[in-house]
């Protein structure tokens, strides 16, 4: 009998050597018709797929509208542009993450049997979640016009930048997720919580000013919420702090380098309990 | 005589498979509750799907693997597959795996036929590119007519079967694993399939059957391979597997003796 990472190693190094022979372009392939599949899943009608994917943060930001300032009065200027400006973003973010829970539990089937790079499904759920947000931001402007605002030129890289943070910690988290869900089945309850903990005490019903000055210290504490506050600066006043941008990036690497480890140790075991 | 000319695809060298028993671990209010319970149940209860199995496949070969429920058949194949890795032993596949999924997997219900061909395509590895060329063949195969460009949801589990074995059958396999699926499809479809799976053997397909019909292992196999109680029974002549195996379980089984020989000629 061979020493354990002896037969591991061996075992692993023949099993998975022919099962990753895909070309480059195998993977573009399978990451452009999985991400497409979403796509016309949800856009097969275009107008009312276009709609569904900005009814969501629309409505959202309408009850909080009605609550807030019409009920209870909140003394914030241009209230509609702060909603707007937070909840857009956020609603990638948590839709991105409340759902990644379930993308290898969902793929069970072809999980038990064909080895395939599993990393691909998360990655075109991020996606397609970066793509709704790109196609909701014409409503944005929308607001912006309606308040007397316009974009900036600093839109033309602060876009770019911020997509790209964001895109890199949901896809991290999105992968951790969704290989601990596959052992721990109630991890989406949790993350439900927890969404729901972070939604409030991350400045987005509410501008970073309104914060007590002890608490806007701890704000690096909460890993999204430089990033919520840089995208309504960008978009609100054209400017991106570049302390909240290096504090963002250096959280989505850290969630993207845990993400993978994690998916690393744990996606040969995944056959066995999914 | 062949078999030590040539090269095996697939290889088990004393292969073992446990499994850790995951049943504490079924949420995390269970494992923080019972943490040491559960991490000891991790590390120590195993279950043994497979013991010390040894067996070659060679290139063109059609072989069978048969086995009562539980009796580790599954495990093996996804071990091939390469989804599961082996506690011991080597395991070792020369070659582009396609397995053929159970009904509907890897398929989606919105998308037309002819889109979840090149999604079934891409799944097992392959490129677009690769998958248009044989398109027209897929279609032709799966004969689903003006079904192929509605979306799957309202196939019929028969339409549904045609397709998913046209798919892994046209595009170009290697290995091909089968995993006890060809009960479904008409009759007519069945026979079509068979005559496919035969024909494999001319282009040097390996095909790998799974299946609880003997009568499939007796048909369609060159060898057989039969485990029970998670170790290797028999391997060797289909026919005198099925027959022993029948003898085993008690049960009577009419093999068709009288296509035995004419198989055997022709195969010959």
């Amino acid at each position: 009998m061979a020493s354990g990472d002896v037969r591991l190693a061996t075992a692993r190094g023949k099993v998975q050597h022919h099962g990753s022979e895909r070309s480059w372009e195998s993977y573009r392939d399978l990451l452009l018709v999985l991400v497409q599949k979403e796509l016309k899943v949800r856009y097969n009608n275009k107008v009312l797929g276009y709609l569904w994917s900005i009814a969501n943060p629309l409505s959202s930001a309408l009850i909080y509208y009605i609550a807030f300032k019409v009920f209870m009065r909140v003394q914030i200027e241009d209230y509609p542009l702060v909603l707007i400006s937070g909840v857009f973003p956020w609603q990638w973010f948590t839709n991105a993450v409340g759902s990644s829970t379930g993308l290898f539990v969902g793929n069970s089937s072809i999980i038990k049997k064909v080895n395939f790079p599993k990393q691909i499904v998360p990655l075109s759920g991020g996606l397609n979640h970066l793509i709704h947000y790109i196609v909701s931001i014409p409503v944005i402007l929308l607001f912006l016009f309606i308040f007397h605002k316009s974009p900036t030129l600093s839109w033309l890289y602060g876009f770019p930048i911020l997509l790209t943070i964001q895109f890199i910690m949901v896809y991290g988290i999105s992968l951790l997720l969704a290989s601990l869900n596959v052992f721990l089945r109630d991890l989406e309850r949790l993350v439900g919580i927890v969404l729901h903990f972070v939604f409030y005490i991350t400045p987005i019903l509410y501008p970073l000013e309104n914060l007590p000055k002890r608490f806007r210290d701890a704000l690096y504490l909460n890993p999204v919420a430089p990033l919520m506050v840089s995208w309504r600066e960008l978009i609100l006043q054209g400017k991106l702090d570049p302390m909240n941008l290096g504090v963002s990036l250096g959280y989505a690497l850290l969630f993207f380098a845990i993400g993978y480890w994690v998916y690393r140790k744990l996606s040969w075991k995944f056959a066995e309990v999914i | 005589m062949r078999e030590t000319v040539r090269e095996p695809v697939i290889s088990f060298q004393n292969v073992s498979k446990s499994y850790a028993f995951y049943r504490q671990i079924t949420g995390i209010k269970n494992f923080a509750f019972n943490l040491h319970r559960s991490l000891a149940s991790i590390k120590n209860a195993q279950y043994e799907a497979l013991r010390d199995i040894s067996f070659d496949v060679y290139k063109g070969e059609n072989f069978g693997i048969i086995g009562h429920n539980g009796a580790g058949k599954s495990t093996a194949l996804g071990l091939i597959a390469g989804v599961l890795e082996p506690t011991r032993g080597r395991v070792v596949v020369r070659g582009r795996i396609s397995p053929l999924l159970a009904l509907g997997a890897g398929f989606h219900p919105e998308l037309t036929g002819r889109e979840n061909i090149i999604l079934n395509g891409v799944l097992m590895g392959l490129t677009r590119r690769e998958i248009m060329k044989k398109m027209d063949e897929i279609i032709d195969f799966a004969e689903l007519g003006e079904f192929i460009d509605s979306p799957i949801r309202v196939y019929s589990r028969g339409m549904l079967a045609r397709l998913g074995f046209a798919v892994v059958a046209s595009l170009d396999p290697e290995i091909l694993l089968i995993d006890e699926i060809l009960g479904v499809g008409d009759i007519r479809f069945q026979k079509k399939c068979q005559e496919k799976m035969l024909s494999f053997k001319e282009s040097g397909v390996t095909l790998l059957l799974v299946t609880h019909s003997i009568a499939s292992i007796a048909k369609l196999c060159d060898r057989a391979l039969w485990i029970e109680d998670h170790v290797v029974r028999m391997i060797g002549d289909p026919y005198e597997i099925a027959e022993q195996y029948c003898k085993a379980a008690g049960v009577e089984v009419d093999l068709g003796v009288p296509t035995k020989g004419e198989l055997s000629t022709t195969s010959l």
